[in-house]
């Protein structure tokens, strides 16, 4: 009997533990990880294409690193994402509801944010709650920063996690892609569309 | 230039908040000459502020922030206090340290910011309450002047620590009573601008901010000869309107009352002379570029009637 820590959607406790002190690694160049577990890339692409296509609330957090145009790559990271969003729009069924909702930066808001319009790392839980997402993808948002949004989301909500980073993955996350780049956005997308039709919608 | 560097991905634009996208679009970032009197004409550095209604803490914020030379390259330290509730409202880059390390941390930053950035301005700003600039904080502040580190420490002197409840501080003047110092401060303010003089300081001033176009003069005159020379440091009298038992519509009058000649903030300065020097040469400079700027508009106007 495997006794491997699994990385699965909440709620998990007030305070999960970081999936890193439960053994979970990151994955090598070219691999990804789904729940904990070390796959090639193309295994967690198609299950976060799943993941979209049968969330009722899929949705798109993009960080500074590509909301803000500071270099070319970040353009190019951001004009990738809109095409994955508009991509899961087109998609889903009309009872689901695709959003792309931004992480501007990470300075605490006091005393509240608007939960419709942006998401903030102190307190993620809140615009997932006040929007009832049940599937999400990080992208653009620096390591530490995601990596306590991600472990506040697994703590007090049963959001799946996905994270497309530009680094060496989240162990936090459900499914963490590591390496991040416009094109390999592009490939989740062109998932999507292969997916289309083949998953089933969720119930009501 | 300073424009390119805080553009939104267009692709991203209509889902920022408008706040962001307000800045972008309105704030003074790269404008030449930026004041005060931008204050109510574009979109301010600072979103909304969480200090008492009327603290003049508030209006020192927002005059420091419309009158930074260059806010898009600028990092400021700030500390605990009254103050690190208003950072997280600010369009400038800022660190919170760790209460009274706000001088070792700008230290550190500033020299790190030479080494990657070599030969572009980097300004750094330290803004503190007094308990953390003269209390808490002393050993750094001093050791930062002693080593000569090139950046600006503005003080915040409400003369109490403000954020725990009233605290008696250094600033604090002889005798007074506050709510957690009931017996009375027993020994004078501390001369920390005349320290700081003593301590190799090349401009320091000491006053309130009742005046904006004055606050805007020395921010600017202070964060210069930082840039250029060394250290600098700005002693600015913000009551605590709650702690001294004012309402507040009372924060300027008290400043006022306070900065009479013979009151403890009466305006004082003492500049090097390599700083008047540089001053000086600014002050030409900044003439030259307001007749400039004055002749284009005439310029604009007349070839509109024409
Ligand atoms: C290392 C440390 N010591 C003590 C405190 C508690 N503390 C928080 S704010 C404060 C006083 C702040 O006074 P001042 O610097 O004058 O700022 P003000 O609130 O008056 O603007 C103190 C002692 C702390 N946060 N950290
Ligand atoms: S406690 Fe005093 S210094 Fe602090 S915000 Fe209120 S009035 Fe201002
Ligand atoms: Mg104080």
């Amino acid at each position: 009997m495997s006794t491997m820590y699994e990385v699965l959607p909440g709620p998990e406790h007030f305070l999960p533990p970081a999936a890193a002190s439960m053994g979970i690694r990151l994955p090598d160049p070219g691999q990804a990880h789904i729940h904990g577990k070390i796959v090639n890339e193309d295994e967690a692409m198609e299950v976060a294409a799943r993941q979209f296509l049968s969330a009722k609330v899929p949705t798109i957090f993009p960080g500074p690193l590509v909301l803000w145009a500071w270099n070319e790559k970040a353009a190019k990271k951001a004009t990738a994402i809109r095409h994955l969003y508009e991509t899961i729009k087109e998609c889903v069924t009309p009872s689901q509801q695709a959003m792309l909702i931004p992480m501007p930066d990470y300075r605490p808001k006091y005393p509240k944010i608007n939960p419709e319009i942006e998401i903030n790392p102190n307190h993620p839980n809140l615009t997932i709650w006040h929007n009832k997402i049940d599937a999400c993808m990080f992208v653009g948002v620096h390591c530490h920063q995601a990596n306590l949004s991600l472990k506040i989301i697994r703590g007090g909500t049963y959001c799946y996690t996905i994270a497309m980073c530009a680094q060496a993955g989240h162990e936090d996350a459900m499914v963490s892609f590591r390496d991040a780049t416009a094109d390999k956005i592009m490939k989740l997308a062109d998932w999507v569309k292969k997916l289309k039709g083949s998953v089933e919608p969720p119930k009501d | 230039m300073s424009k390119e560097r805080i553009k939104i991905a267009p692709e991203m634009f209509e889902i920022m908040p408008s706040e962001y996208q307000d800045l972008v679009d309105r704030a003074t970032y790269g404008k030449e000459g930026r004041g005060w009197k931008d204050i109510g004409t574009s979109k301010e550095l600072i979103e909304e502020h969480s200090l008492c209604a009327g603290c003049p803490e508030s209006m020192a914020f927002r005059y420091i922030l419309a009158s930074l030379p260059a806010p898009e390259d600028t990092v400021m330290v700030g500390s605990t206090g009254c103050t690190s509730l208003v950072f997280p409202h600010v369009g400038v880059h800022n660190i919170h340290s760790l209460f009274g390390n706000q001088n070792a941390i700008a230290s550190g930053l500033k020299r790190a910011l030479s080494v990657r950035f070599p030969g572009q301005v980097k300004d750094v700003v330290v803004l503190a309450g007094d308990g953390a600039t003269v209390d808490i904080g002393l050993d750094m502040t001093l050791q930062a002047w002693f080593r000569q580190e090139k950046f600006t420490t503005i003080c915040f002197d409400n003369e109490l620590y403000a954020n725990t409840g009233g605290q008696e501080s250094g600033l604090m003047q002889k005798g007074f009573v506050a709510k957690m110092a009931p017996v009375g401060k027993t020994f004078e303010k501390v001369k920390l601008p005349e320290i700081a003089r003593e301590s190799g300081c090349h401009y320091v001033v000491n006053c309130t901010v009742s005046k904006p176009n004055l606050v805007e003069k020395v921010i600017k005159n202070a964060i210069h000869v930082a840039r250029e020379i060394g250290p600098t440091y700005l002693q600015l009298y913000t009551p605590c309107i709650l702690e001294i038992g004012k309402n507040s519509m009372e924060g300027l009058q008290e400043m006022r009352d306070s900065e009479k000649p013979t009151e403890r903030f009466a305006y004082r300065e003492y500049v090097s002379d390599e700083a008047k020097e540089l001053l000086t040469e600014l002050a030409a400079k900044e003439k030259e570029r307001k007749a400039a700027a004055k002749k284009q508009l005439a310029d604009k106007q007349l070839a509109g009637k024409a």
